[in-house]
């Protein structure tokens, strides 16, 4: 067929008014005045909280509004309220404040060209953290790339993490990922992917196994609100639906995706969490910046999934203040003023004046503690740095590239090996210094 | 290279020349629309498409869902309208939830409906390594799609063919994988990792014409002419067997081959029955590989004017390692073994 044959893609001559594609646009772009006065912000405490045994048919207005706990004045309202004792509470804040400590440090160090990439998860501490001590330490991870604090609430050691960061002599995953995408099986956290929704169907593949095997432990999986585009959500969801799956779906929506905001996942016309309701799951849409509103709807949602009323899809509103990764320069594409603009504030400030409200935190103690988990970062970071730094000198034994391809090394990866191996003697490069 | 004496040129890195081809097709062709993830305002995680949504419009230049099967589902569904779609997928890395739709739709549209629809597609990719991307940004996937009948695989060197060839793809009618080699983006890799990195102002084709210019699909390049054996590669390869052939004086043809579907078995013939020495650099895995096919090909068709066995340098059969990157990287040693092993008994 030549070029001429073909369909030429012209308006059919019909007498009828002619089509317009949408495509979606953010409200604010560099250089804009931000106001989001268009997102609504119902207020604390207004949301009802159902039995935990109730079906997802009977509460899908909790998939449109924002299930709030923190109020404006740093009091906790509401049926959602867990209640948590004040140990627990300065427990939270200070996992948040040591996530982002430990986030200022290493996105310095890839800066200082320590390593070659690192994600912050500023702003959306909340999310992480009070997940993670909402859930049971054994319940099992499927993490994102951003949830970095899950870790870090159960106590994994940031030496660990930063061995990771720096690919270096310590590094449990022997240099072999890019930074950041770890993996702690015994701390219940699955290996992070850089194919984005892939972890999504894998705990429900988990929760199902779990639930066949008459285990109590349940699956949590996160994921971007751009992610939620991936076929791979919608098969979890089906699956999990269909299989009464013991798993939670968090959606973080942070508003972003690289650079398209969150109209480009959908949600000009309806919310992440109101996906739930086309698949009959239970779906809460929460305040990602209150550490109360995330934690409380977790544990609901564990509830139900341990007393086998299947999955829940929680949507965490919240803002990605700075920029993607390493590799982005978010001022290029939507407004500076937008970090500062967000209606529901930074959800460290807002558990600290909760604290303080209560009477059991004060500024003073508060700046002590961003002094002492800066110092301890600091110090974690210096013994991490013993075990090297990306591109200083070999970290891993030339050979353990092979290692982990299949359980039992075949002859062709055996040969390619010892071809490595002669390579780098006759090399003369620094690598082949051990 | 063909090149107009009068055409006005000028210096352009490898992300400029794809970014004009672009401009070019979508200036010439209003049917010509180009869509992926942060291609829009943006521009693109590259920069290659920068510019061009302010340009053409948000109805041809726009952000996509993240889905790279809705990607290409929708770019066949727009081709079967009569569009000439462009799509991106931000890293080759991530074109696999869209292999369905490449493999068992855009692929065979044509052939199931005997040409009553066709796949007019071009998607743009940057693949392969060398930037410390782990295995997730640095992959070299153009095997798993010349291994499917019905697509076209075109993979550009320079700044000159990338425009030339990105141009002579929309332009085709059947779909084609354009997998751009990102390590090369900004300037030729001779594969020293611990040297300056140079950029194309140097490079002869850093130059290129401002304006239309087609680079023939299938069509191979001698890059240098010589006697004493063929190499055949593509890519960030080229430059790094061009580095490695002038460091040990070795008479080698280097020809890039710049479309691996469908191949320039002529140039290929022609070459190693001159040379009867054939070497092939990839940077992808090594079984399976395209260079298995190249090796099958050249024995089937010079067996008789082979003077030595064939050689294959490639990357390891690994998932793409983040720290021994240059371990893993068939660089300047590995090439350099397996030329003074090819030539031992010349
Ligand atoms: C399958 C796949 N496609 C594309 C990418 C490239 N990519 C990495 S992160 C990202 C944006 C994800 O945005 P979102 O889901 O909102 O998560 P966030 O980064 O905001 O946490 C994209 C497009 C990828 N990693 N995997
Ligand atoms: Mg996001």
């Amino acid at each position: 067929m030549v070029a001429s044959e073909l369909p030429r893609a012209d308006a059919p001559p019909r007498n009828l008014p002619g089509l317009t594609l949408h495509v979606p646009e953010p409200k604010f772009r560099p250089g804009d005045a931000v106001d989001f006065v268009g997102i609504e912000v119902p207020p604390a405490g207004a949301a009802r909280r159902p039995d935990t045994a109730a079906p997802a048919k009977d509460f899908p207005e909790l998939a449109y509004t924002l299930v709030r706990v923190l109020d404006e004045e740093g009091r906790a309202v509401g049926a959602w309220d867990p209640k948590l004792s004040p140990d627990t509470l300065r427990r939270m804040l200070r996992n948040m404040a040591l996530l982002r400590a430990f986030d200022e440090r290493m996105f310095r160090a890839q800066r200082q060209g320590k390593t070659s990439f690192y994600m912050k998860a500023t702003g959306e501490e909340a999310v992480a953290i009070a997940a993670a001590q909402a859930l049971a330490d054994d319940d099992m991870c499927f993490p994102s790339y951003r949830q970095q604090g899950l870790l870090i609430a159960r106590g994994y050691p940031l030496v660990e993490m930063m061995n990771q960061i720096y690919s270096n002599r310590g590094d449990k995953l022997q240099g072999k990922q890019l930074p950041i995408m770890y993996s702690a099986r015994d701390h219940g956290f699955f290996s992070i992917s850089g194919n984005l929704t892939t972890q999504y169907p894998q705990a429900v593949g988990w929760a199902m196994a779990s639930a066949a095997k008459g285990d109590t432990r349940i699956a949590a999986a996160w994921c971007g609100e751009g992610s939620t585009a991936e076929g791979d959500f919608h098969s979890a969801c089906t699956f999990a639906a269909v299989y009464r799956a013991p798993v939670i779906f968090n959606v973080v929506n942070n508003q972003w995706a690289i650079s398209s905001f969150s109209g480009f996942a959908g949600a000009e016309a309806t919310t992440f969490a109101a996906r739930a309701i086309g698949y009959g799951i239970a779906g809460l849409r929460v305040d990602g910046n209150d550490a109360l509103a995330v934690y409380a709807a977790t544990l609901w949602a564990a509830e139900r999934a341990r007393t086998n009323q299947g999955p829940t899809l929680i949507e965490h509103f919240t803002y990605r203040a700075e920029g993607h990764s390493t590799s982005d320069d978010p001022t290029q594409y939507r407004s500076a003023g937008e970090p500062n603009a967000w209606p529901l504030g930074d959800p460290i400030a807002r558990l600290k004046q909760h604290l303080i409200t209560l009477g059991e935190w004060d500024e003073a103690r508060h700046a002590a503690q961003d002094r002492e988990l800066a110092e301890y970062v600091r110090a974690e970071q210096k013994e991490a740095e013993k075990n090297g730094i990306l591109g200083h000198g070999l970290h891993q034994p030339l050979d353990s590239l092979f290692d982990g391809v299949f359980e039992e090394m075949p002859w062709h990866l055996r040969e390619q090996q010892q071809q490595m191996i002669a390579e780098e003697e006759a090399s003369g490069r620094p690598w082949a210094r051990k | 290279m063909t090149m107009n004496e009068d055409e006005p040129t000028t210096r352009m890195n490898m992300i400029q020349a794809i970014n004009s081809a672009l401009d070019i097709c979508m200036a010439r062709d209003p049917d010509v629309l180009v869509m992926g993830e942060d291609v829009g305002y943006f521009g693109g995680v590259f920069r290659a498409t920068a510019g061009l949504q302010a340009k053409y419009g948000k109805t041809r230049v726009f952000d996509t869902p993240i889905t790279e099967t809705g990607i290409i589902g929708v770019a066949i569904g727009m081709g079967a309208y009569g569009l000439r779609p462009v799509p991106e997928i931000q890293f080759a890395d991530y074109i696999y939830p869209a292999l369905d739709q490449l493999v068992s739709e855009a692929a065979r549209l044509r052939y199931r409906s005997a040409g009553e629809f066709i796949s007019p597609m071009t998607v743009r990719s940057p693949f392969g390594g060398g930037i410390f991307g782990g295995q997730t940004h640095s992959q070299s996937p153009e095997g798993i799609f010349t291994h499917v009948s019905g697509i076209k695989t075109v993979i550009p060197a320079t700044p000159y063919d990338a425009k030339g060839l990105l141009i002579a793809a929309i332009e085709d009618n059947d779909p084609v994988l354009f997998f751009e080699p990102k390590r090369i983006y900004n300037g030729p890799f001779n594969g020293y990792w611990d040297r300056p990195s140079e950029n194309w102002s140097k490079h002869p084709a850093g130059e290129v014409p401002t304006g239309y210019y087609k680079v023939p699909l299938g069509k191979a390049a001698v890059v240098r002419e010589g006697e004493a054996l063929t190499i055949l590669c593509y890519g960030t390869m080229v430059h790094v067997c061009t580095a490695v052939v002038a460091e040990q004086g070795v008479d080698a043809e280097i020809i890039d081959l710049r479309t691996l579907v469908p191949l320039d078995i002529e140039a290929i013939e022609e070459s190693v029955k001159k040379t009867g020495r054939c070497m092939i650099v990839h940077e992808a895995t090594r079984t399976s590989g395209f260079g298995a096919e190249l090796s099958a090909l050249v024995q089937e068709r010079c067996f008789y004017h082979l003077e030595a066995p064939i050689e294959r340098v490639t990357g390891y059969d690994t998932p793409y390692p983040h720290s021994l990157e240059w371990a893993y990287f068939p660089g300047p040693v590995r090439i350099g073994q397996a030329l003074k092993k090819i030539m031992k008994d010349a």
